[in-house]
């Protein structure tokens, strides 16, 4: 393992030319196919560089540990929108998650489908390219259009563009009171169809889930977030649904997919939310949960995975494994095949940052 | 005219027949237009101080032609500019004199509207407000709302990466669309996104969003829609000085509020404004906010007494709440005003668009003033204050000898001093032809090498819309070879070209 503790240390491991792998804190570690690549680990560019909380602006060095940066705002009264999460709990891993490697693998948490993804936060970043040569995307302010948006390759790029070393985030204030709605013994596709009339309500719906089995039996939940005074007017918008006790455990359930049985395959398909009761009737023995209203789909299963992947076709999304031994991900590409035109396009793109393939593992 | 842009092909110039006539082939009737006149109507988009009548227009209404007017273009080496309604601001649509315009106003048409997905797929050439009109009857509405938005078009708002007043809270175009179609200058159609949240591998719509039209030409469009907040109520607030302002800004942010819309003015945009269209403001002012909360009526009302509270605590002088939508709009009247009122104050106007970090106002602010004098220019300032956004608008007179390369030369001093602080070039109106060569200012020869390897991914033979956002044009081949040690390029002081 290499552990670079400068720009120009990193400049000069990646102009090499030797096949790398980037990591962070390593929690992600059993994500993609098995790899021989030399590891690169990015923790020495750690550290709060700027942060004025009014400006809802915050620099970290991309080695920076999650934890450290939520507790730094969270003292401010702020947070990360996005709301990240780490994964050492669902994969079973050491260590504790980078906001690099959060950027890198574009994690984002139930929350996100109201306040947006890494990609909607990342304003700005330095790197170190494929190249060798450190360059500077974006900017640190909330609001730019100057030069391609680039920090949006580098949400979930999972380390193929460039090796992030510094990273602008936007930050924006923390609710003050979080209210859990839920209905109880509904079906899938009642399920997606409560989730939907809900957040097209002025309810300001935050999270929305679905546990097919949750302490004893089906559990669709809503999350309103906010000030107080909004609060029970928005909850009572939204007379079908009755207040949830020990929320905070079936959000980080929801999260961390914990409901679902270890022993098999952990897929993560994105799909049309309305088209999410479909891919559930194609694949009747996995076991399921529904988290952004049915547009993220957790599937455990052993089933074939081009089935799976033509199910998440069907409704307009793909599918990644998220979780599965070795032998499976050396067999089974863990990132949805994309069609020709497109994948070409997209092996172009990760030339223009790498045109060597430093980064060109294998993993994905 | 102080712009260059790229010196026109003879040899593309003496095929315009042929050009015309292969275009013709694709595209039947009226949709290849070629005479003077009528290309007159295309010279310039909403930076009107650059002109230019393209070689011929060409208007498809299917993607199929348009994929094969790229083809063809490719094939030939023959230079294509897209365009929707023609409003930037930066000269995004401004035609070249050897390149086809590929305007995209036929694809006018709603395709479909899913209120279940909350989603809405649009042509491009469907305009901005439009989208909000056909989902406005269930409730729903399209979140950015830049000022040109009864004229402007999706596909031009997915191109610069459009914001408006409400995107603070709301997001820029990028933080709105879900999907696009593609065609690439190659001529592929080529799906990005869709329905659901996050792609199958690189993130390659995000990139398209705010590309300016030099990556391909989107001909299909999927947005996020929104249910329309149960109210929304603003604040007029009246300050002695433009520091209590910006304080009071900073303020209600550290207090947890994220308005719909902080809009400032300063001293000389009020008056301007409310000489125009007597919104009511109070004129012994230094600055003045107008913020808008929006949300559950309960929630309005509370948020309302925080911001008057924290106004005060911060020496407002005037305060005055909505008590109902037609107050409400009527305080957004003058500030909405304020580029009209602008323009009778002085032949002409230019509307600057920075970024800065919000602490640094009253510095560049002060600056601002100091250059104003040093050019002999008048600047009013209108101010997205939520997000650091400026407006300045310089006051000149186009048909006084010098004025307008005065005005020019200001505004460039106006953006250096952004960057200089902390901030960028531009918030929301795009690059363009019109902060091309400030590009360096904000970015390294490395940082710009490797936004033109990623145009070089889409379009390597450079064909779509060039002369747009960089400085200079490395041939593909050439940034291939360039190498660039730690950030610094090799013999950084010879000219390169």
């Amino acid at each position: 393992m290499l552990r670079p503790a400068s720009i120009g240390d990193l400049c000069e491991v990646i102009a090499a030319g030797e096949k790398l792998r980037l990591r962070g804190g390593g929690t992600k570690d059993t994500v993609g196919a098995p790899c021989e690549a030399q590891v690169v680990d990015m923790r020495s560019f750690a550290g709060v560089i700027d942060y004025d909380p009014p400006e809802l602006v915050l620099t970290v060095g991309a080695g920076t540990p999650l934890a450290e940066i939520e507790a730094l705002v969270a003292g401010e009264g702020q947070m990360l929108a996005f709301d990240p999460f780490d994964h050492a709990r669902m994969l079973g891993s050491e260590g504790a998650a980078t906001i690099g490697g959060i950027i890198a693998a574009g994690v984002a948490g139930p929350a996100r489908l109201s306040r947006g993804g890494v990609r909607d936060h990342l304003l700005g970043f330095t790197a170190v390219s494929g190249r060798g040569e450190k360059f500077v995307a974006g900017a640190k302010v909330v609001k730019n259009v100057t030069g391609y948006d680039l920090p949006k390759l580098m949400a979930g790029s999972w380390g193929r563009l460039a090796a992030l070393t510094e990273v602008t985030l936007k930050v924006l204030p923390a609710p003050r009171t979080r209210r859990t709605l839920i209905r109880r013994g509904l079906d899938a596709a009642q399920a997606v169809a409560a989730m939907a009339y809900a957040l097209g309500t002025a309810a300001e719906v935050t999270a929305a889930a679905h546990l097919p089995d949750w302490q004893g039996g089906a559990v669709t939940a809503i999350r309103l977030d906010g000030f107080t005074e909004s609060i029970a007017a928005r909850a009572a918008m939204l007379p079908e649904f009755e207040p949830a006790e020990d929320a905070d455990a079936l959000w980080t359930a929801v999260r961390d997919a914990a409901p679902l049985p270890l022993d098999r395959p952990l897929w993560r398909l994105i799909v049309a939310p309305g088209k999410a009761p479909g891919v559930i009737s194609a694949l009747p023995h996995a076991a399921w949960l529904f988290d952004w209203a049915g547009g993220l789909i957790w599937l455990a299963t052993n089933a074939d995975p081009a089935v799976i992947r033509t199910a998440a076709e069907a409704a307009g999304g793909h599918a990644m494994i998220f979780r599965a031994d070795a032998a499976m991900r050396a067999a089974v590409p863990t990132l949805h095949p994309q069609p020709p035109a497109l994948a070409a396009l997209e092996a172009r793109v990760r030339r223009a940052f790498d045109p060597n393939g430093v980064f060109e593992t294998g993993r994905f | 005219m102080s712009l260059v842009m790229p010196a026109p092909d003879p040899a593309t110039l003496a095929k315009r027949a042929e050009i015309v006539a292969a275009l013709r082939a694709i595209v039947p009737g009226e949709g290849v237009i070629d005479d003077i006149e009528s290309l007159r109507a295309y010279e310039s988009d909403g930076l009107t101080a650059y002109r230019q009548p393209p070689m011929v227009c060409v208007l498809p209404e299917t993607v199929e032609q348009v994929a094969a007017i790229l083809r063809w273009c490719h094939g030939n080496r023959v230079k294509v500019v897209p365009r929707g309604a023609g409003t930037s601001l930066s000269g995004g649509a401004l035609p070249l004199a050897d390149g086809v315009l590929l305007g995209m106003a036929r694809f006018n048409r709603v395709l479909d509207i899913d209120y279940a997905d909350r989603v809405a797929v649009v042509q491009p050439g469907v305009t901005n407000l439009a989208i909000t009109c056909a989902v406005e009857d269930a409730g729903f509405y399209y979140a950015p709302d830049p000022s040109s938005q009864i004229a402007c078009t999706i596909g031009g708002n997915v191109a610069e990466n459009s914001g408006g007043v409400h995107c603070l809270k709301y997001g820029l175009t990028t933080n709105n669309v879900l999907g696009v179609e593609l065609v690439t200058m190659e001529g592929d159609v080529i799906r990005l996104g869709g329905r659901g949240l996050e792609p199958a591998g690189l993130d390659l719509l995000g990139v398209i969003v705010g590309s300016e039209g030099l990556l391909g030409v989107v001909t299909e469009v999927t947005v996020r829609i929104l249910p329309r907040p149960q109210t929304a109520q603003a604040l007029l607030i009246g300050f002695p000085s433009v520091e209590s302002a910006g304080q009071c800004v900073a303020d209600v942010i550290a207090a947890g509020i994220i308005p719909a819309g902080m809009e400032m003015m300063d001293r000389a945009a009020v008056h301007a404004a409310e000489d125009f269209v007597h919104a009511g403001y109070p004129l012994d002012v230094e600055a003045l906010l107008i913020v808008e909360l929006d949300g559950p009526v309960a929630e309005c009302g509370h948020l309302s007494g925080e911001v008057e509270r924290i106004a005060l605590a911060n020496g407002a002088v005037s305060v005055r709440a909505s008590v109902d939508e037609a107050e409400r709009i009527a305080f957004w009247a003058g500030r909405k005003a304020a580029f009209p009122a602008a323009g009778r104050l002085s032949p002409d106007y230019y509307c600057m668009d920075g970024t800065i970090p919000r602490r640094r106002l009253p510095h560049v602010l002060n600056r601002m003033n100091e250059l104003s004098g040093q050019y002999g220019l008048g600047v009013i300032n209108v101010f997205h204050a939520g997000d650091g956004n400026l407006h300045p608008l310089i006051l000149y007179d186009a048909n006084q000898p010098g004025q307008l390369e005065a005005a020019e030369a200001f505004g460039a001093d106006i953006l250096r001093l952004c960057v200089e602080v902390g901030g960028v070039l531009t918030g929301e109106h795009g690059v363009g032809v019109e902060k091309r060569d400030l590009m360096p200012v904000m970015f390294s020869e490395a940082d710009l090498a490797q936004q033109q390897r990623v145009k070089c991914a889409f379009d390597p033979e450079l064909l779509l819309n060039p002369g747009k956002v960089f400085p200079e044009l490395h041939r593909c081949a050439e940034l291939g070879r360039m190498h660039i040690h730690r950030g610094e390029v090799p013999f950084p002081d010879l000219p390169r070209f």
